[in-house]
């Protein structure tokens, strides 16, 4: 019974690989879950036929999470992968993505829900240009924790040098960063299992933990914002029955901060205030809902609601504006960016138009320098952009708040989603 | 101070609650495709919670093979007059009768592929635009690539090499005409985490769930149930057991497992310590190493 208790409070943390092509992450994960036996019989019996057919020389534990057929053929990793394990202490929801450049918005996928971010780096090759592009990625997306693993110690013979110098290489790359707070390095073999489960004796110099107590003792706070109250309306609840006549209930996800019942809120865009009545949780009446939350608020007014609209509190508003000003990833490889292009605009629960009023910069992702005199953005650029909404966006920054702050662009023809946002 | 903090199962409730309605706001006209497995009740349990106090605004769809445990039938029956939503059965048999689909022939028949035919076929004909499925990415290998909102072509088909992006909780379900889109909710679910919820919730399971005794022949290495549709060859010997199933599909493929496991403790504290998957026991799978695909690709759930 205790340990089903356990299971029910723990806690969860969500992390990302990263890092450039064939660098070992796929590997890893199949070896974190082959050490701590979260891998199951069948799993493990089906992964070793597909080796020895194959041809591989060992068991080729990336394809515990390179299911797709084309991925295995081709010994790469092309879309996101998302694993599950618990241990004792914590529960873990991983996202394993690829590192080929091509697919990119693969890896800003999984890395876009992320608490923390495992970057890999080959021992032999050092930093690349791969490698820093995750990086960057990782900190616009706002992930404060990177743990970086100096894979394949096996092949530099464990040699403390080789394990410095990607260090060093590292570290002078993320003093730019802005986000980042938390750096971690930890040299491994993710083929051999050094320092995964285990501390390895092939490496007596490294005295920092092996990574998976890493993973379990880090403290990663909420990034939940409990201060600033966001209500994004998801969906109006009117039960057309003779018993719930009156009831007008407004569905959605708290995107930030704290209502209770008997707050004054603000409707946005209209601007009218009234009082929440009820909040419901399910079929559950409960005083406060928070972020995550999926609840439904009652309010004490009949004031027209609509999906799209947000309820917050009126001494706390949003960013109320028709331009905004974004950080984007450009994903598309046959569409570009350029000024004056026309995109459908997705954040939170609105959908609306949006125009390219300027573009800014693209960022160099070696030397992090700004390029001013872009003129358009091909796939996998990253840069500052300016864009005319059709309605007025109720935001707040993403460095504030992840989901009022972010947002997507779609092409209008091919319903593609072209473009990852994020708001300043 | 108040703490704000939600355990796990809290937050992927509120995850597939957001994407209930999310879906129920994006599309014309979902349906949640209904097999009376574990998954698939917690998904309308989900559901009804999600537009509480309103009814559930979709339909449910049953892709009917013709090859069911009885209990899931009557439970299917009873669960759908008590949430009072409507039914909607595409039924295999019917895609065989009209010269759509073809009874498989060999050995190891099984009408589990034809499934994707009649599904294919009742989202034409009810002119859906969304499905929601059960399906969860700890399930199986190329389940565990896909998108919470998963875009399907004209054909039904699924481009595991091309899917978009998605991004935080932003769902694109923006599609051309004829295309239509499958939604999972529980998608970041593992079986542990339904059986958990299933209890903590008191949500009532099919008794197939649970140990009873039962006849039961072993074939390559599934525990098949004997009933009109799987019926003992020569070399094969039925025998009684007690068994129960950890997932419930097509009679013919969804092998049983031993267990005295009577309630949900017992059931939480057997998976808690089994080592292989609940798919282990699926004879669908085994056919080959990319058989999940391969079906998805061709509009599978
Ligand atoms: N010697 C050695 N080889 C390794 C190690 N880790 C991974 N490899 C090998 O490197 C190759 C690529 O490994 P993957 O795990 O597929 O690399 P990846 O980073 O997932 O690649 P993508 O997902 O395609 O970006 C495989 O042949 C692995 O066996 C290691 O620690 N030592
Ligand atoms: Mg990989």
């Amino acid at each position: 019974m205790t340990e089903q208790n356990s299971y029910l409070d723990m806690d969860l943390l969500r992390f990302t690989t990263a890092g450039s092509v064939d660098d070992g992450k796929s590997t890893l994960i199949g070896r974190l879950f082959h050490d701590t036996k979260a891998i199951f019989e069948d799993q493990l019996e089906a992964i070793e036929k597909s080796s020895k057919q194959r041809g591989d020389e060992h068991v080729n534990l990336a394809l515990l999470t390179d299911g797709l057929r084309a991925e295995r053929e081709q010994g790469i990793t092309i879309d996101v992968a998302y694993r599950y394990f618990a241990t004792p202490k914590r529960k873990f929801i991983i996202a394993d993505t690829p590192g080929h450049i091509q697919y990119t918005r693969n890896m800003v996928t999984g890395a876009s829900t992320a608490n923390l971010a495992l970057i890999l780096v080959d021992a032999r090759n050092g930093v690349v240009e791969q490698t820093r592009r995750h990086t960057f990625i990782a900190d616009l997306l706002g992930i404060k924790h990177i743990a970086v693993c100096v894979n394949k110690m096996d092949l530099v013979g464990y040699e403390e040098e080789a394990y410095e110098k990607v260090l060093q290489q590292y570290t002078d790359f993320a003093s730019r960063l802005e986000n980042v707070t938390d750096l971690t390095f930890i040299p491994i073999s993710a083929l051999k299992g050094d320092n995964i489960v285990d501390r390895s004796e092939n490496m007596s110099w490294y005295k920092g933990p092996p990574l998976l107590y890493h993973l379990e003792n880090i403290y990663v706070g909420s990034d939940s914002n409990h201060v600033d109250a966001r209500f994004p309306v998801q969906w109006v609840i009117r039960p057309h029955s003779d018993e719930h006549h009156d009831f007008r209930g407004f569905s959605g996800r708290v995107a930030g901060g704290v209502f209770k019942t008997g707050d004054e809120v603000t409707i946005l865009p209209s601007g009218f205030s009234t009082k929440i009545s009820k909040i419901l949780k399910g079929d559950e009446e409960i005083d406060e809902a928070f972020h995550p939350q999926s609840v439904t608020i009652l309010l004490e007014d009949e004031i027209d609601v609509s999906r799209g609209d947000m309820i917050v509190k009126p001494n706390n508003q949003p960013k109320i504006s028709q331009d905004v000003d974004a950080f984007i990833c450009w994903f598309s490889g046959t569409k570009k960016l350029t000024k004056g292009g026309k995109f459908i605009f997705r954040h939170t629960t609105k959908e609306a138009q949006a125009i390219v009023a300027d573009i800014r910069y693209k960022v160099n992702v070696n030397s992090l320098r700004k390029m001013e005199d872009a003129e358009s953005f091909d796939m996998n650029d990253i840069g500052r952009i300016s864009l005319r909404i059709s309605q007025p966006v109720f935001h707040d920054s993403y460095r504030r708040n992840r989901n009022t702050g972010s947002f997507i662009l779609v092409d209008p023809f091919t319903n593609e989603t072209l473009a990852a946002g994020m708001l300043r | 101070m108040q703490n704000y903090n939600l355990t796990h199962l809290e937050q992927l409730e509120s995850e597939a609650i957001f994407i209930l309605r999310e879906t129920a706001a994006q599309f014309e006209r979902p349906g949640l495709l209904f097999s009376g497995g574990k998954d698939s009740i917690v998904m309308a349990h989900l559901a009804a919670k999600a537009f509480n106090p309103a009814k559930i605004p979709f339909p449910f769809v049953h892709v009917d093979t013709g090859h069911n445990f009885p209990e899931t039938i009557e439970f299917r029956d009873k669960f759908i007059a008590e949430q009072g939503v409507q039914l909607i059965v595409g039924s295999v048999q019917d895609s065989i009768d009209r010269g759509t689909a073809m009874e498989e022939s060999g050995p190891n028949a099984s009408r589990n592929a034809l499934q994707s035919v009649t599904l294919l076929e009742t989202i034409e004909k009810e002119s859906l635009d969304a499905c929601l499925g059960g399906g969860r990415r700890d399930e199986e290998k190329a389940r565990a690539k896909e998108r919470f909102f998963s875009h399907r072509d004209a054909f039904g088909q699924w481009d595991p090499k091309n899917q978009r992006p998605e991004l935080w909780n932003l769902f694109n379900g923006r599609k051309s005409p004829g295309e239509n889109f499958r939604v999972f909710p529980l998608s970041n679910w593992t079986e542990m985490d339904v059986w958990q919820y299933a209890k903590i919730e008191n949500i009532e399971l099919p008794n197939l769930y649970f140990c009873h005794e039962r006849e039961v022949i072993d074939r390559n290495g599934s525990l098949l149930a004997v009933s009109e549709f799987v019926t003992p060859r020569e070399n094969e010997n039925p025998s009684k057991q007690t068994v129960r199933f950890r997932t419930i599909g097509d009679a013919t493929c969804t092998g049983a497992v031993q267990s005295n496991a009577s309630d949900l403790d017992e059931v939480i504290a057997e998976v808690a310590a089994s080592r292989v998957t609940e798919r282990g026991s699926r004879a669908d799978d085994r056919r080959s190493e990319a058989a999940m695909e391969d079906r998805k690709k061709q509009g599978y759930f």
